[in-house]
């Protein structure tokens, strides 16, 4: 179990989740996650599971919707654009209180944006997505090796809490192959036990089940008894990483493969004489808000680097409050993280600069109106047109 | 130890598999190991590439932006991969299908004919080994030996007269660099 193998990310990911004790799978094909519908094409039915390839995003949560009210251990899997879509599936789920695993692969967005990696949903993964007060856990791997051992952890979580577990991958941790090896005995789904609460055949052998998405009378007590629940998940199951934050001046925050360019700007930065360290979410909701508060106060400034424009840095801001002023470097749309460059954005924090720092209000200065109406094309519903 | 390496080349030369044979053999060698393809919509005949990672601690990301070393397979690869190599960085050449020659001079260049060697032993499908051979005799980044345990494990339905071929291959590379 402990020799590493060469493994790509999907595949890790979807031989994690069978040897997780997934039995039930659907999903829809989108590049760059199309390898882990594959791999559960050609390897759920020998594991004794159900794999389909479902007509849409939309059908295939919601097979997952009526497979999880059995308490089976279901999954669907997409990137960006299908995510969007399996939206509304995602709320019911919640709202029915059942544990599923939802995982997406990102890709460049908005709309259907590119099939380059990036970490573009972030808000959509960690705000819910859908409509209502609800969450779902998101877990965020670094590497092919979490890639393989997340399906089990969201598993555990999703079905200790009732509640939908996503796991919010790129398109690079996808694709890529790296060595790795699971942390787990692939787990028998029959000797796990039944839930009390699953809708399954009972031959009048125990009170009958019901699973309600809507229940009609008082949705207020509901939400705020679910809320209960996130509560509890925000105070005991954050998950994080730190490296080299016992002692440095500018702490970068990121998480995903962004993480792994931190890294490296850490370990460059150590070269060149320069206190760098690392702060890595691996829980985003919930997000680690309590320890990266209490590191804020030992810092000069914080770096979040994300490939998106300025989602991960608002959680970052909301934990830190104020205490540390906390900068961007930002790679949306399917633009990737290299440590020199954050090597150069943190050199600009120390040394007052701008150089690698992203501000949204400072970017809009160069912005001017192109888009009015020219009358001289001729006026709307004037079909002969102007000249 | 770290070695980020991309390779270069058209569609069918190889190159991605290359890629993942010396990622496995990093692996063999009981090193870290990452490999990444550039995916998407490719055209017959243009080119592909793939980013390989050896370390002997942690990798980084497995986007190799500023390599270590680049093999360049065929003429369109050569000017693309020439300005990120890094400085002192080492060039790999297929000089039987490349006849321009990079105008950085901070750089190692290495000429290998690998077509033609390959097609000396019999088969010119084998000049990626040919090329990865090269780089082994000039880097050390893994060992012979891995390579030929990771074929088993990457080629494996190959028939074994074709392991052999490679394994020929990936030597007569290794004995053309000086």
């Amino acid at each position: 179990m402990t020799e590493k193998t060469l493994r790509k990310g999907n595949e890790a990911l979807a031989e994690g989740a069978i040897r997780a004790g997934v039995r039930f799978f659907a999903g829809y094909p989108i590049t760059p996650q199309n390898e882990v519908p594959e791999y559960m094409s050609a390897h759920m039915a020998e594991a004794g599971g159900a794999f389909v390839q479902a007509e849409s995003e939309i059908a295939a949560i919601n097979m997952v919707y009526g497979a999880a009210s059995t308490g089976t251990r279901s999954m669907t899997s997409s990137s960006s654009p299908g995510i969007s879509l399996k939206q509304e599936g995602i709320t019911y789920l919640a709202s029915a209180d059942l544990p599923c695993l939802i995982v997406n692969v990102m890709r460049g967005g908005p709309g259907l944006g590119s099939i380059s990696g990036s970490q573009g949903d972030y808000f959509q993964a960690t705000r819910g997505g859908g409509n209502g007060d609800y969450h779902v856990i998101v877990l965020a791997p670094n590497s092919v090796e979490e890639l393989g051992n997340f399906p089990k952890l969201g598993f555990e979580l999703a079905e200790k809490y009732r509640m939908p577990c996503m796991i919010l991958a790129d398109g690079i941790l996808g694709q890529m192959m790296e060595s790795m090896s699971f942390n787990f005995d692939p787990i028998d789904p029959n000797q796990l036990g039944k839930f009390d609460w699953a809708v399954d055949i009972h031959k009048n052998g125990r009170k009958k089940n019901n699973v309600y998405s809507y229940k009609g009378d008082n949705l207020i007590a509901d939400v705020v008894e679910r809320a209960k629940r996130y509560g509890l998940i925000e105070k005991t199951e954050a998950r994080f990483e730190e490296r080299n934050t016992e002692d440095c001046d500018v702490l970068l925050v990121a998480y995903g493969l962004s993480s792994r360019a931190c890294l490296e700007a850490v370990n460059h930065a150590k070269e060149a004489g320069l206190k760098v360290g690392l702060f890595r979410p691996i829980t985003l909701w919930p997000f680690p808000s309590k320890r990266l508060a209490e590191l804020a106060g030992k810092v000069r400034g914080i770096l979040t680097v994300e490939q998106s424009l300025g989602q991960l840095v608002q959680d970052v801001r909301l934990a830190v409050n104020g205490r540390t002023p906390v900068y961007l470097n930002a790679y949306p749309a399917g633009g990737q993280p290299d440590g020199n460059t954050i090597l150069t954005a943190v050199r600009s924090i120390l040394s007052g600069g701008k150089e690698g720092l992203f501000d949204l209000q400072e970017h809009a200065a160069g912005f001017t109106y192109a888009c009015q109406r020219d009358t001289s094309l001729g006026m709307q519903g004037d079909l002969k047109g102007g000249k | 130890m770290y070695q980020g390496i991309r390779i270069a080349g058209f569609g069918g030369q190889g190159v991605i598999s290359a890629g993942i044979l010396l990622a496995q053999a990093g692996v063999e060698d009981k090193k870290n190991a990452s490999w990444l393809p550039s995916y998407g919509p490719e055209m017959r005949g243009g080119t592909a590439n793939c980013s390989v990672v050896v370390s002997d601690g942690e990798v980084y990301t497995p986007i190799v932006s500023a390599p270590d070393t680049v093999i360049v397979m065929n003429e369109p690869s050569l000017p693309k991969f020439e300005p990120l190599l890094k400085k002192g960085g080492l060039m790999i050449i297929n000089s039987s299908l490349i006849n321009s020659r990079p105008t950085r001079t901070d750089i190692t260049v290495v000429c290998v004919p690998c077509n033609k060697i390959a097609q000396e032993l019999g088969m010119d499908r084998i000049a990626n080994l040919v090329a990865l051979g090269a780089f082994i005799k000039q880097t050390g980044a893994v060992s012979l030996q891995s390579v030929e345990h990771a074929m088993k494990k990457v080629y494996k339905r190959a028939k074994p007269e074709m392991l052999e071929l490679n394994k020929k291959a990936l030597q007569a590379g290794y004995d053309a660099v000086k």
